[in-house]
């Protein structure tokens, strides 16, 4: 399950259609940190409200995206978290730390347009 | 009397099959979505311990129609692996000895409302959880 990328200007979405191995989730990774790089994007967006769960490996990957993104200077907004996984994963004791989080897409576009150190 | 499905568990694809099978089986058995959300979720590190530590293993979820007891489901998760030396670091949060979060099996025990978990250095590793219907 591959999940597509879209560009949008400075900002790259990703949105996750389905339940995603873990194969999948890193193949997410390279691919998103590839895009950023070749775009010279400031802000990634990866919309996760189709994920039926968020594990330790899912959020380790999360963590891991944004911080290689963060290497290269630009933003990760992590949209769509749904109430029943955001409880699952509190009670598990995972947590996204520092990654800025927003409601939906529309919402992390607003975060990454106030947080965006580029002019658009 | 109980109604089982088990789930043959040797690669990432499998931990999905795994946990999807779970969600399924505990709405069927009347769990809100969010509860058996907390289900699939344990069930994901459960089965990822089994490819992660002893490449192959089992997941069975099974449904408890306790005619006198509680109604609920169970899981177990059960491998012939290299087992675990010190089940008591390994239930500590904090500790993975695969350079993971390590909290899978401490997040699990949170997930759901029974645990138990039989490990023999050598011969293997079984962890058995329980959700009860409330």
């Amino acid at each position: 399950m591959q999940v597509p990328i879209l560009k949008q200007g400075n900002v790259l979405i990703a949105t996750i259609q389905a339940a995603l191995t873990d194969a999948d989730l890193l193949e997410l990774r390279s691919g998103l940190v590839q895009q950023v790089v070749r775009y010279r994007s400031s802000g990634v967006i990866v919309d996760v409200t189709a994920m039926d769960v968020m594990d330790s490996f899912a959020s380790r990957t999360l963590l891991e995206i944004s911080r290689m993104i963060r290497l290269r200077g630009a933003d990760t907004v992590i949209v769509g978290i749904q109430p029943e996984v955001a409880f699952a994963m509190v009670q598990l004791g995972v947590t996204l730390e520092d990654i800025p989080t927003a409601l939906d897409l529309e919402e992390g576009l607003a975060y990454l347009q106030q947080t965006s150190r580029s002019i658009n | 009397m109980a109604e089982e499905v088990q789930i043959l568990v040797t690669c990432d694809k499998d931990v999905v099959t795994a946990r999807q099978q779970g969600r399924a089986t505990a709405l069927a058995a009347g769990f809100s979505n969010s509860e058996a959300t907390l289900v699939a979720t344990a069930i994901s590190e459960l089965a990822r311990n089994i490819v992660s530590y002893a490449n192959r293993g089992t997941v069975t979820v099974a449904r408890l129609n306790g005619h006198k007891g509680a109604a609920g489901l169970k899981i177990v998760a059960s491998d012939a692996g290299p087992g675990i030396a010190d089940v008591a670091q390994a239930l500590r949060d904090g500790y993975s000895s695969s350079g993971g979060l390590g909290l899978g099996l401490p997040g699990v025990r949170r997930l759901m409302d029974d645990f138990d978990i039989a490990s023999v250095p050598g011969s293997g590793t079984t962890v058995t959880v329980t959700k009860w219907l409330k």
